[in-house]
């Protein structure tokens, strides 16, 4: 391990902060598309003007520093700065060592070309190295299989499914919960 | 049956009544077994004040708290509750705590689990009813199974305690099948 290796930079995009203002736009956008707000939470389909996304965000931010138990990031691309995605580390339990792992691209054009998997070794190092968590969690439902293999090919093993907890589109669907172990992750790197 | 949507056979959901009973539930947190079996926060004592701004103010529409009190002599025993994260999804969360260990092992806690399902499903329309349970409680795990909850999966090495990891249990109960395990009404 070597300290001056950036916890932030990817080869292609970057870990760094929410502005705001000019991101809260952006993911107004993307919250009119139901993918997207499937794969970000279990909440109903809500669309959000800009203003409601930037109260949001400062409730949350409000929230980090209070409580020290989140940590938000935003996802953008190297060469022109562009917003991306959102991460996040969140429901740290200092005592326990576990954090709960959020990561999603906004637009569809975006999946698809790896930056996902940049961003999510990223915030491995950064929640086993930085907040020296034992474990990482992430939930991921059943009517996104494309997420399910993204985890598991970096490693997340399914540890609960509880059945037919989701209800979208008419449909139930299982909701997984993955782990990954600290020790498990450094056995791969 | 609506008249008996409160009670079991043994205990019964009532009021979470604050100026009722918030002593003995800060009393209940002297045991730190208690607070370590109730959940993952790490155990401390609570004052009364604590207690009484848990419960007080207007419910949330999400949350049923209840305190639950022994049929016999209305005893405050212990307190559970059913939450949802959302509506749409109809799955709640289910929590429960006996606070006085001579009321351990007893079965209140069972039936107070059977009373909480049966009013998740008979009066909040749910599809189904979660938990989460410790690796360290399997006594509480023995209750959940008895009551219809099947185990759905362990968050591995989740919890941290007492110098060992332990796995979380998260076990599920469906509607329709708790609906097979009751008697069919009469006539």
């Amino acid at each position: 391990m070597d300290i001056g290796v950036s916890l932030y930079e990817g080869e292609r995009t970057r870990l760094g902060g929410i502005d705001l203002d000019k991101d809260a736009a952006v993911i107004a956008r993307w919250t009119q598309d139901p993918v997207y707000l499937h794969r970000t939470g279990a909440e109903p389909v809500r669309p959000l003007a800009a203003g409601q996304v930037k109260k949001k965000l400062e409730a949350q931010a409000k929230e980090a520093q209070e409580g020290r138990r989140r940590f938000d990031f935003a996802l953008r691309l190297k060469d022109d700065g562009r917003l991306i995605g959102l991460a996040a580390l969140e429901g740290v339990e200092w005592s326990h060592g576990n954090a709960w792992l959020r990561l999603a691209l906004g637009e569809p054009a975006d999946r698809g070309h790896g930056y996902g998997g940049e961003a999510l070794r990223l915030l491995l190092r950064y929640g086993f190295y930085e907040l020296n968590l034992f474990r990482l969690t992430a939930e991921c439902g059943q009517d996104n299989p494309g997420g399910l293999r993204f985890l598991e090919r970096h490693g997340f093993t399914r540890e609960v499914c509880r059945r037919q907890a989701l209800y979208r589109a008419g449909q139930r669907w299982d909701d997984y919960c993955l782990g990954l172990l600290r020790a498990e992750w450094e056995a791969r790197s | 049956m609506t008249q008996e949507l409160l009670r079991g056979e043994r205990v019964r959901l009532a009021a979470p009544d604050p100026d009722q009973g918030a002593e003995q539930v800060a009393g209940w947190h002297r045991d730190s077994e208690y607070s370590r079996l109730l959940d993952s926060d790490p155990a401390r004592p609570v004052g009364v004040r604590e207690v009484t701004d848990w419960l007080g103010g207007e419910p949330k529409p999400t949350s049923f708290n209840f305190w639950i009190r022994t049929l016999a002599d209305d005893r405050l025993i212990g307190f559970g509750g059913l939450w949802l994260h959302h509506w749409t999804h109809r799955d709640a969360w289910l929590g429960i705590g006996i606070g006085e260990r001579a009321d351990w092992g007893q079965g209140y806690g069972t039936d107070a689990v059977r009373v909480l399902v049966r009013f998740g499903f008979l009066e909040l329309g749910l599809h189904r009813v979660s938990l989460s349970v410790f690796g360290y409680n399997p006594r509480a795990q023995r209750a959940y199974a008895k009551a219809g909850f099947v185990a759905e999966g362990r968050i591995r090495q989740l919890l941290a305690r007492d110098g060992q990891r332990w796995d979380e249990v998260v076990m599920g109960i469906l509607y329709a099948d708790w609906l097979r395990t009751q008697a069919p009404a009469p006539g």
